[in-house]
């Protein structure tokens, strides 16, 4: 079969499809977005009557897969790393429960912080869970991994966490597909009380999955993706796991590395491959894309074996993702770095679209509130951060999915009245509405602007789970009716909308001001679509 | 055979399609391909880039090391000395002159043509211009990607064959008009390559 050119975000989705998913679930996030979005774009996956669907979030996202696997089918969750936070609760329970039908949760990293708040590792989450992680070095494995992945699942009865990192996710390059492999039959677990976690059960399974740790570890002993590779300068030993295998190699001629090499996809760590390598070496380098996991586990606390380089030690910097550069200098190679960037070149930021309705809500808001000393806008996870830039400078957090609500209302709480929080249609239903109804409980004096494009824009525009339902949410939620307001965010309607935003803001109560106008990305896309769907109709007649 | 090549621009620019470009052809030639590429923030109208790699043997890493790429390519003038730190001693910048400015403190001009002009060895062109001349303003990327031809290692007629591929969809003009804007970048390079 002819190689595909896939992102190793596509290799993922290509090996879900082959290895016989039945569902894939996710909530978008850079740099996990296109795993999903090409099951959904994928014929052949509809044709397989494969479910491919946004959740309102990765919680949502995880415990549908969760659902899934109890009732016997594959299925696969994908989420960018932070999203693994949201899911929380639901993973690292479900490593308790176990699985029915194989599962796999993909969790992709940005170190970085490419597009990301943080660059927190993953694989301390699967390790935490006591889960097996598979971490691809390239789009092959990525591919192959889960077909690993979904057999490892059904063979140990436990979610498989797979780990990417942002260049892996959004880097091309040919991969060798294998048969599809038929979807599982409908079957419900042997034990019918193996998802009930209470005490009683919860200790039995959780002795269990403590009991199957030794075989997660045999089995990363024999894994295809953890392998020696042996050489006679034996004064370093070198550990890379995932892509940093890529950088290491890439420095030297034909691929050899003169030093003995452990490479590790497979976690938990193989332990006798890493006691065989460190007893064969004087001293040994670890080379992670992310976080010294291995680092620690090998220096340990006291630190009096062998010298360790990593991360910990300078050798590697402490943050960031790895390239071949940094891996040539740690390990004394010449840095090949060209001529420097020249002083006249400045930092171009990313901005709002030519046309964004935030920038309109942004410029009425900052006015609506020229009247209050600055430092009370709350925002969040979207486009609409980038309001934090110039000519902006309209907002004063953003944390995480959702804080933009709650923390207004603690600032209320604290006295600073009004406080004002911003949100998209998306990030509301994702995390939003539970804060409003705390803040609607505790009748906190916020105003909450709900920026309403009708889609999730900041990752290409999926679909919202807030369209249409805005309103009758915060109706719900207990947000008295007259203080709902939308508006329509055009300069012609801005007087009518700034003495809006003004008697919300002073409204002594929760208020909630709706500017609501579709994403101009969307927009494009759709008249372009609609303009080629009339010309074809226009042809064929 | 190794050509690894930094394709610069600003978000919305649409480096892709000239990484699509030289990709299809690189695989009709039986190479190994890696491309990098920028997704998420940086597309609204931030810096973007992607690492493209094609060679004759297996390739490593997904990144090009500093200081070994063979070319930059660029669609914007001061995008294309943002990577300078990547570039090889003898590698090539091919790049537009004609500035995106969605910033307020763009360098002045002549002092950004002043430093890519020392460069020792460039290939600059408005090619929004040379596009607009052909009469098709939206294949400056073509005229760009024409300009760099010369040092691809990869045979002209493969790229026009990759052109016709990627557009057989959007009909004959459509090919013709990105063929002609790749010649003209072409000979451009041609007259300008010392």
């Amino acid at each position: 079969m002819q190689k595909l050119l896939l992102l190793g975000d596509e290799a993922i989705a290509q090996g879900a499809i082959d290895a016989g998913i039945s569902g894939i679930y996710a909530y978008p996030g850079t740099p996990s977005t296109e795993i999903t979005e090409y099951v959904m774009h994928s014929k052949e996956a509809k044709s397989l009557n494969i479910v491919a669907a946004w959740g309102a979030n990765e919680k949502t996202a995880m415990e549908t897969a969760l659902g899934m696997s109890y009732a016997g089918k594959r299925a696969m969750v994908c989420m960018k790393h932070v999203g693994l936070n949201v899911a929380a609760d639901a993973f690292v329970n479900s490593a308790i429960t176990g699985a029915n039908g194989g599962l796999i949760v993909v969790a992709a990293d940005d170190p970085s912080m490419h597009s990301s708040q943080n660059e927190q590792d993953s694989r301390f989450f699967g390790k935490f869970a006591l889960m097996p992680i598979l971490e691809p070095g390239n789009q092959q494995e990525a591919y192959d991994m889960v077909h690993l992945g979904f057999e490892l699942s059904e063979k140990f009865r436990i979610p498989v966490l797979m780990r990417i990192t942002t260049r892996l996710a959004h880097s091309r390059s040919g991969v060798a597909r294998r048969e599809v492999r038929k979807q599982n039959d409908l079957k419900l677990p042997d034990n019918l009380k193996q998802f009930i976690l209470l005490p009683a059960n919860a200790r039995r399974q959780y002795k269990t999955l403590l009991n199957n740790q030794a075989s997660f570890i045999k089995s990363s002993e024999e894994s295809p993706f953890n392998y020696l590779i042996d050489h006679n300068d034996k004064k370093l030993g070198i550990i890379a796991c995932g892509l940093a295998y890529n950088y290491l190699i890439e420095n030297f001629e034909d691929h050899r590395v003169p030093h003995p090499v452990l490479r590790i996809g497979q976690y938990p760590v193989p332990e006798k491959m890493i006691r065989n390598i460190y007893n064969s070496c004087d001293s040994l380098l670890i080379l992670e894309d992310g976080y010294p996991l291995v680092e620690e586990l090998l220096r340990g606390l006291l630190n009096n074996g062998k010298t360790i380089k990593g991360r910990l030690d300078g050798t590697v910097p402490r943050d960031g993702e790895l390239n071949p550069n940094i891996v040539a200098v740690a390990l004394g190679l010449a840095d090949t770095r060209g001529r420097d960037i020249p002083a006249l070149v400045t930092g171009r930021p990313p901005s709002l679209c030519k046309g964004c309705p935030h920038i309109y809500s942004y410029n009425a808001l900052n006015e609506a509130l020229s009247e209050f000393y600055k430092g009370r806008v709350f925002s969040d996870i979207g486009c609409y951060t980038l309001g934090a830039l110039e000519p902006f400078d309209a907002i004063n957090s953003c944390v995480d999915m959702g804080a933009s609500i709650t923390m207004a209302k603690g600032a209320a709480d604290a006295g600073l009245i009004p406080s004002v929080a911003v949100i998209g249609d998306s990030t509301f239903t994702h995390s939003g509405m539970t804060g409003l109804l705390d803040a609607v409980n505790a009748g906190s004096s916020i105003t909450v602007m709900i920026l309403d494009n009708g889609t999730t824009g900041m990752t290409g525009g999926q679909d919202s789970a807030a369209v249409g339902k805005i309103e009758d949410i915060c109706q719900a939620l207990g947000v008295s009716k007259e203080h709902i307001r939308i508006l329509n965010p055009l300069q012609k309607y801005h007087e009518e909308n700034l003495a809006i935003m003004k008697e919300e803001i002073d409204y002594k109560g929760v208020s909630v001001i709706i500017p609501r106008r579709e994403c101009i990305q969307t927009l494009t896309r759709r008249m372009r679509e609609e303009k080629k769907k009339q010309a074809t109709e226009k042809a064929e007649a | 055979m190794k050509k690894d090549i930094i394709l610069a621009g600003v978000g919305g620019q649409g480096i892709l399609s000239i990484a699509a470009t030289i990709g299809t052809a690189a695989l009709k030639a039986g190479l190994f391909l890696k491309q990098a590429e920028v997704h998420g923030m940086s597309q609204r109208g931030g810096d973007v880039q992607s690492n493209l790699r094609i060679s004759d043997r297996d390739i490593a890493s997904d990144l090009i090391p500093f200081g070994k790429a063979d070319m930059i390519i660029s669609v914007e003038p001061m995008e294309s000395l943002r990577y300078l730190p990547m570039l090889s001693p003898e590698g090539w910048l091919v790049t537009n002159t004609k500035p995106y400015i969605n910033i307020r403190n763009y360098p002045e001009m002549d002092k950004l043509m002043a430093e890519i002009e020392s460069q020792p060895r460039h290939i600059a062109l408005d090619a929004d211009e040379i596009a607009r001349e052909l009469g098709s303003p939206k294949s400056a990327n073509m005229v760009i990607l024409g300009a760099a031809s010369p040092f691809l290692d990869i045979s002209f007629k493969e790229l026009q064959d990759a052109i016709r591929n990627i557009f057989s969809k959007k009909g004959d003009e459509i090919i013709r008009v990105n063929l002609d804007a790749l010649q003209a970048g072409y000979d451009f390079a041609g007259k300008h390559m010392n």
